[in-house]
């Protein structure tokens, strides 16, 4: 048990949600914005023991915060953070300040507004990577819905209606039965407290049925392939600071929650639908790049590669060796720093042309190198370009699907070259395209430098010197990796017919019915 | 015969309500015009005075009347809600200033009824504490100045309500036949399967029917979005809250024969996932704000029943959890309402438009209340209904748990369609602007602290929902 001066985790939790408070007191616009940036840095300033204090040996809960919450149902305020979640926190938290600086004069109207969701949505992505509870992970979860919808639905594109409609309806469906699915833990397990799940061993009739009710309401998240068609119409509508965190962190509560819940709690369904969420999870990854390959809006260029790029991730966790699992966890970290930072690069220079579109902004390099700079450089990082930090991603993912069966590895291979093939199609034009459309744009000014040099820095960091991370991960993933192998084999005994088992099971609730 | 007043107290607080209303209502002309002024306040004391007796306890007038912690949780929540319906209502423009005291007078007698009807724990007393508290309803839903749809609202009502209990009065000749008694502590010994006896079941489906009706459970609900349409916005208020509630605490009284398995809690689950259903699709395609809230009712009254079939004491003390918070989440909204429509009439989801820079708390208030109604963490529609989902799992019924959680998602569409108007389109010019008083904000925060404070900290409510729960044998 660490001893701090204070609750780090509530603190990181709760100090973005009362500074929101504080904005009600607050006028001018600017004043608005300052203030936001102070509260973000500030956050970052407090999450500095999360750093020092961190046990990279330690597979274990770290910063555990635990009470009561309502104990007639044993709902617990349980907070937590391990090497799965550790990185994701600071992502959030790092993402935050690039939020503001990034909008600092895109958004114009309802500033107070805009802010006040900004500090409300970082709150809740703190809560839901940290909970340990499975209530309380629901409340997060839910929590982050309603500021997302606004963002896109206030400070959005001109289909702002239909996408962010298309995202709340999307994502709630999905986590209705994970609700249930939580009240169905409870009871089988008599407990929400995650860490106490993963010691039991549930039937693998139980499993295969809460298994499907997780990965319904995470995939739609990630989003995997038949479920992702919410992300473009979201990602192209939302303002800058809006796709920055959809891609930066919401995206990723899908896939740590494969990790956090498919895994551990049901390993025996996850083994058995493992060839399912590979296959969908590669048609992501081909589908995504090729969809890419014929927009010509910019933004939606990035939303598909998104859905290419989460589903390296999918893939990788559902290979179960630790090649897969530390690519996917790596894949989760790059494609937000990333994705993020070429999403406020298209809202730089949409400040400037007014248009997403790829033919209104061509000839860039020659007028705005330190932009194409920029560009550049995230575009290699996406496509994985040796010596960026994508590369370490796919690269493990490759080697985790080549060692589990090399036909998936095979599969894979066009996915990655299709995800050269359109961004360099994306940056030639960028860069060498005939200027049709250029009037006098001034180059990247201080501000925008500023927030784009924080993810450059992190792509050549972790690009070319991985270790940390490694470090970070590897203790949970290894202990994660042997839990759901034991967890399967545990189980296995039970699973020889699984399809004649949920036919059983749905005559079982047939009759219930009719008796 | 020598009776302690004590255990009667906030029975008797609304009577002394009463009492001065009917005084005000038979005096003089001048007189009538002065209910705005002392009756908000003294609506205060009912929920004081129940919050003293919630420890009470005892059986009265032969066993007909109980005063337990099911009875005294109920009353609290309609003191609560009465007083909640009388300040949104002191301030109603279709009230002609003539109708002002006969119009409280009834609301305070229907209240009164509502209070006697969660200490019935006899037949024939709980008809009379259910009549009391419907004719008074059935008085106040025209009271709409000289709307024909009110009249029209009025006489849907009564009829449905003439019928339905006439049905149920014929349902209790045939449990007192069946059954040879009328006292609930008697009739919950008994077998109530149809195997054993069929004509008592027979008569609990009319009785029960009866109780639907109230409760706008599908297929009884057809009256429930037309009354509402056709009251004034503060009558629906009181409509869509207070009378559920006697509804619900009746239920939970005879919850002890719904055993999973018998016939009658299978065909009670079976219209309370019909009724979910039905409710939410039909919302989906309404404009009118009070229809919404009138079809969600409803759908609201299928979850419900997931508590009351578990036939365990957390799933009753759940149901009456969720009817608690039920009440305050539709109060919430029906605050807005009120306060937006300034000149009385319906109100269209285009009315909305633009609430949240034209009055920041309402629009914050209507965020809170819909949201919570939807079931959105951490309000107290989220609460309730992971309290329903953990006391229904596993005992029999889990696919009508799956079925609310798909109903859930369902719900989303129109509730956020509220909020949608409210935050993210801009008023057209020359729309009535809404109440911005310091009154209407301060109801619009208290009201949504109510509901926030109930999600997030309802360890206290529950613990004495618990007790209400064990209370039933």
């Amino acid at each position: 048990m660490q001893e701090f001066a204070y609750p780090v985790l509530t603190v990181l939790v709760f100090f973005p949600l009362l500074a929101a408070v504080g904005l009600f007191f607050l006028k001018g616009d600017n004043t608005i914005r300052v203030y936001t940036l102070g509260v973000s840095i500030i956050e970052l300033v407090l999450s500095f023991p999360l750093f020092a204090g961190f046990e990279l040996e330690s597979a274990a809960f770290q910063f555990v915060e635990r009470m009561d919450w309502v104990r007639q149902w044993g709902v617990e305020y349980y907070l937590g953070t391990d090497g799965i979640s550790f990185l994701m926190v600071v992502l959030t938290i790092v993402v935050l300040p690039l939020c503001v600086l990034c909008s600092w004069t895109y958004i114009q109207t309802r500033v107070k507004e805009f802010h006040f969701c900004l500090l409300f949505m970082t709150a809740a992505c703190v809560g839901v990577f940290t909970a340990l509870d499975l209530v309380l992970f629901y409340v997060f979860w839910e929590a982050m819905l309603v500021p997302m919808y606004l963002l896109i639905a206030v400070w959005g594109g001109p289909e702002k209606r239909y996408a962010s409609l298309k995202f709340f309806l999307y994502t709630l469906a999905g986590s209705a039965l994970l609700l249930v699915a939580i009240v169905a833990f409870r009871v089988a397990g008599g407990t929400f407290a995650i860490p106490e799940l993963m010691e039991q061993n549930f039937t693998f009739n139980f499993q295969f049925w809460a298994f499907l009710a997780l990965a319904l309401a995470f995939a739609i998240k990630v989003p995997m392939f038949p479920f992702h068609t919410w992300l473009p119409a979201a990602h192209v509508q939302a303002p800058t600071a809006g796709s920055l965190i959809l891609a930066s962190v919401l995206l990723k509560m899908g896939t740590y929650g494969f990790l956090r819940f498919n895994l551990p709690l049901t390993p025996a369904a996850s083994e058995y639908f493992a060839p399912l969420m590979i296959a969908i999870s590669i048609a992501g990854i081909l589908y995504g790049g090729i969809v890419a390959l014929g927009q010509n809006d910019i933004k939606k260029v990035i939303a598909y590669s998104s859905v290419g790029h989460m589903g390296f991730v999918t893939l990788g966790i559902f290979l179960f060796n630790q090649r897969g699992l530390e690519g996917a966890l790596f894949q989760m970290l790059n494609h937000g720093i990333t994705t993020g930072g070429l999403f406020m690069m298209i809202g730089a220079v949409y400040e400037r042309s007014h248009s997403r579109d790829l033919d209104d902004n061509l000839g860039l390099g020659k007028y705005m190198p330190a932009y194409m700079f920029f560009w550049g450089l995230f575009a290699l990082s996406s496509f994985g370009f040796p010596g960026t930090n994508s590369f370490v991603g796919e690269i493990l993912v490759f080697v985790g699907a080549f060692e589990q069966n090399p036909w998936i590895g095979a599969l894979m291979v066009p996915g990655a070259m299709v995800a050269a093939a359109y961004m360099l199609r994306v940056s030639l034009k960028l860069a060498w395209g005939r200027p049709i459309s250029w009037k006098e744009w001034p180059d990247l000014n201080l501000r925008e430098w500023s927030y784009l040099v924080i993810p450059a820095v992190f792509v050549l960091y972790i690009g070319l010197a991985p270790g940390l991370c490694f470090k970070v991960m590897d203790a949970s993933l290894i202990k994660l990796e042997k839990d759901v192998k034991e967890g399967a084999k545990i189980v296995a005994m039970e699973k020889e017919n699984a399809a004649q088992v949920s036919a059983n099971l749905a005559l079982n609730s047939l009759k219930g019915i009719i008796k | 015969m020598n009776v302690n007043p004590y255990p009667f107290m906030p029975e008797l607080s609304m009577f002394l309500i009463i009492t001065l209303l009917f005084v005000q209502a038979v005096g003089s002309e001048r007189m009538r015009h002065k209910v705005g002024v002392w009756l908000p306040i003294a609506s205060l004391l009912p929920i004081v005075v129940s919050l003293f007796s919630l420890g009470q306890e005892g059986l009265f007038f032969h066993g007909a009347y109980q005063v337990d912690p099911l009875s005294q949780f109920f009353k609290v929540a309609i003191a609560i809600g009465f007083s909640v319906t009388v300040f949104n209502a002191s301030r109603q423009p279709t009230l002609l200033d003539e109708n002002r005291s006969d119009y409280f007078l009834f609301l305070s007698i229907s209240g009164w009824g509502l209070m006697m009807l969660a200490s019935s724990v006899e037949l024939i007393t709980m008809y009379l504490a259910l009549e009391l508290s419907s004719y008074a309803l059935y008085a106040i839903i025209a009271l709409r100045a000289k709307d024909r749809g009110a009249a029209e609202a009025a006489i849907k009502y009564i009829m449905f309500g003439a019928v339905s209990t006439a049905v149920a009065l014929y349902g209790f000749s045939y449990i007192l036949a069946g059954m040879h008694t009328t006292y609930l502590a008697d009739l919950v010994q008994k077998t109530w399967s149809f195997e054993a006896a069929p004509m008592a079941v027979t008569g609990m489906a009319l009785f029960l029917l009866g109780m639907f009706y109230k409760l706008a459970l599908f297929p009884f609900h057809f009256w429930c979005p037309d009354v509402y349409e056709g009251a004034s916005n503060e009558t629906a208020a009181f409509v869509a809250t207070l009378p559920k509630l006697g509804a619900v605490v009746i239920l939970i009284r005879l919850a002890a024969m719904f055993k999973p398995g018998y016939d009658i809690t299978t065909v009670i689950a079976v219209l309370g996932a019909l009724s979910m259903t039905f409710g939410n699709l039909a919302a989906l395609a309404q404009q009118d704000v009070k229809r919404i809230l009138g079809y969600s009712s409803v759908a609201h009254a299928g979850y419900i029943m997931i508590g009351l079939i578990s036939g365990t004491a957390e799933g009753l003390a759940a149901a009456s959890f969720y009817a608690l918070a039920y009440v305050a989440m539709n109060l919430t909204c029906f605050w807005v309402v009120s306060r937006v429509s300034v000149d009385g009439r319906n109100l269209q989801l285009d009315d909305l438009n633009g609430l949240h820079n034209r009055a920041p708390a309402l629009a914050f208030a209507l965020a809170v209340g819909a949201f919570a109604l939807v079931g959105l963490p951490p309000m107290a529609g989220f609460m309730g209904k992971l309290f329903l989902f953990s006391s229904g799992w596993n005992h029999g019924y889990n696919w009508l748990i799956i079925i609310a959680g798909i109903n859930t998602a369902i719900s989303i569409y129109y509730y956020l369609g509220m909020v949608r108007h409210a935050y993210t389109k801009e008023a057209v010019e020359g729309t009535p602007l809404p109440d911005t008083s310091a009154f209407s904000f301060a109801g619009a925060a208290l009201l949504s602290l109510l509901v926030l404070g109930l999600g997030m900290m309802p360890a206290g409510v529950f613990d004495f929902a618990l007790k209400v729960g064990s209370v039933v044998p």
